[in-house]
């Protein structure tokens, strides 16, 4: 790889062994991909896949403080995925104390946070890029992000250049501020392997969607034709929040980081099939396809027919716009079932940005009324505990389900279930 | 007796048992319980490949990594921590986050190495076995013995 003066200077110790053995990792790490340059990262704000100060993850901790005591701090402000738990979601004792345990090091981690960059003490969320966060990158910004479902959005929504990079090498792109020039930050890592053609009779839900598509092309980048005629051809706040879901299961059941929506991404609407490579695969979707994948999907409850105990919706984070629009769902759903409120513990989590503004309308005390708790956590950690692995939990997200045993439901089942009893 | 070369990641020299995924190995799906188990083992309930199975000390054989970028701090703590895979030997050329966790394990890792390999070709993937008894040498030669 070819360094400039001032990269070759980092690399040779400059600023200290520490400073040099990152900038060795971010070198051999885009060697590995062919990577010929360095770049600098020019989004504003990076974003930190780490949030949980898990037990385990001792010796990320320990690197991180090495990184404190030697001043590699990051040269950019970043958000961080949300936090594992929060008092208001409900839990019994064991569960807490186990959770304790499990995030032994949540208060050390804030603080080497603080530490390090983090924006401020609200930062903590999966969907840094909606405006109430206000970590929206523009159109050609390289970025050092991990988190998967904010790369594949950032990418492929907002039009900025990421790679999915790991946890720690996202860190050390904004401490070096350097990223290797490799993949998705490239032209031609950008253009699409598959097309995908949209056979169906109605809107897919995002979840399946995605998922199928994840499942397909695992690493490839999508090309997808038809979903412009449900979406429509402008990014609007109802196109966004689909995509946002949709991505994050091409991203967690696959390995997508970069997808194309016919006239409706950026890229797309500018570069329209010239950013298809030849020879490309073809993969037809419709409404028998997407049956499939959701039947496929496996469900390790010991009982298969146990009672949910727990709903989560929200992973990624939910939207202003979804906070309203499940508030007038469930409303509607209990209304018809004359229950009162939600008959599973249900949580709805989304950013502290977005529920501050939620809690402005009139729809937080009407959620409220339901039954149903809204929380900033991440459920996937917050399920991430020996015990609430067995936890019979039901999701409508296709993320949560695939890291944690929460068991799959789309949208219409989960509120038939939380408001009626039943599916 | 087979013999398979591939392009070498983190370099190193290791004998163990293979434990085979013919699909994509989710890191953070897989390993997340690492940290009760005395012995690493796959919690992946979507990979039937290896659900439920050791993969601590084992050669783990792969196509390639998916799921959350958290994948590569998961494979450098378990590196650090003795709870790592023996080695990862990629039928494909390896993705970004496995990359990552090789990567970092083998520039900040003073004595834990986990030797990677990637591009060893479908064949490889097809050929070995659960149990087959690999040797990876430090030129990317993968040498599968039944």
């Amino acid at each position: 790889m070819e360094l400039t003066k001032e990269q070759q200077a980092l690399l040779d110790g400059e600023k200290g062994p520490t400073m040099a053995k990152v900038m060795k990792t971010l070198v051999q790490y885009g060697e590995v991909f062919g990577a010929e340059k360095m770049v600098p990262v020019t989004g504003e704000y990076g974003h930190l896949v780490l949030s949980f100060g898990l037990t385990f993850l001792g010796p990320v901790f320990d690197l991180y403080q090495k990184l404190i005591d030697d001043g590699c701090l990051a040269g950019q402000k970043f958000t961080c995925d949300p936090r594992p738990y929060d008092k208001n979601v409900p839990q019994n004792a064991l569960q807490k104390t186990v959770a304790k345990f499990v995030f032994g090091k949540q208060a050390r981690y804030e603080e080497q946070l603080k530490k390090l960059g983090i924006l401020n003490d609200d930062s903590y969320t999966c969907t840094c890029y909606l405006d109430e966060i206000g970590n929206t990158p523009k159109e050609g910004d390289v970025l050092s992000w991990a988190e998967s479902s904010a790369v594949v959005y950032a990418n492929s929504v907002l039009g900025a250049r990421c790679n999915r990079n790991s946890g720690i090498i996202e860190l050390f792109g904004s401490v070096a501020g350097y990223v290797p020039y490799f993949g998705f930050l490239t032209d031609d890592g950008r253009k699409a392997d598959w097309i995908v053609e949209l056979k169906t009779s109605r809107l897919p839900d995002a979840q399946i969607l995605g998922s199928a598509i994840g499942m397909k092309v695992m690493e490839d980048v999508p090309y997808v034709k038809g979903l412009d005629q449900y979406l429509g051809t402008e990014l609007t706040d109802a196109a966004k929040t689909y995509l946002k879901d949709f991505g994050a299961a091409t991203a967690s059941n696959g390995a997508v980081g970069l997808y194309h929506i016919e006239n409706l991404t950026p890229e797309a609407k500018k570069q329209g099939e010239s950013l298809i490579r030849e020879n490309a695969k073809v993969y037809v979707i419709d409404d028998a396809e997407l049956q499939r994948v959701k039947e496929g999907y496996p469900c390790v409850w010991k009982d298969l027919n146990a009672a949910p105990k727990m709903c989560f919706l929200g992973c990624p984070h939910m939207t202003l716009e979804q906070l309203i629009d499940w508030t007038k769902k469930i409303e509607a759903g209990l209304k018809e079932s004359g229950n009162s409120k939600v008959t599973v513990p249900t949580v709805f989590t989304t950013s502290v940005g977005v529920m501050k503004k939620f809690n402005q309308t009139v729809y937080a005390g009407r959620l409220a009324k339901t039954g149903v708790i809204v929380s900033y956590i991440c459920p996937l950690m917050f399920m991430d505990t020996p015990l609430g692995q067995h936890e019979p939990v039901i999701t409508s997200s296709n993320k949560l389900r695939t890291y944690t045993t929460a068991r799959f439901y789309d949208n219409d089942e989960i509120l038939s279930i939380i408001t009626k009893g039943e599916k | 007796m087979r013999e398979f070369k591939g392009r070498v990641i983190a370099a190193g020299e290791v004998t163990a048992e293979a434990v085979v995924t013919r699909q994509g190995f989710n890191t953070l799906a897989s390993m997340q319980m690492m940290f009760i188990q005395s012995k690493t083992k796959c919690v992946d309930q979507s990979n039937p490949d290896i659900y439920k199975k050791i993969l601590m000390g084992k050669a783990l054989c792969l196509p390639q990594t998916i799921g959350s970028t958290t994948g590569g701090m998961f494979l450098y703590s378990a590196v650090q921590s003795g709870k790592a895979p023996a080695c990862l030997l990629f039928s494909k050329e390896i993705d970004s986050l496995a990359a990552a966790g090789a990567v970092l394990a083998d520039v900040w890792s003073e004595n834990a190495k986990m030797p990677t390999v990637d591009r060893l070709g479908d064949e490889f993937l097809e050929y070995v076995q659960d149990g087959d008894t690999i040797t990876v040498k430090p030129d990317g030669t993968v040498i599968v013995n039944r």
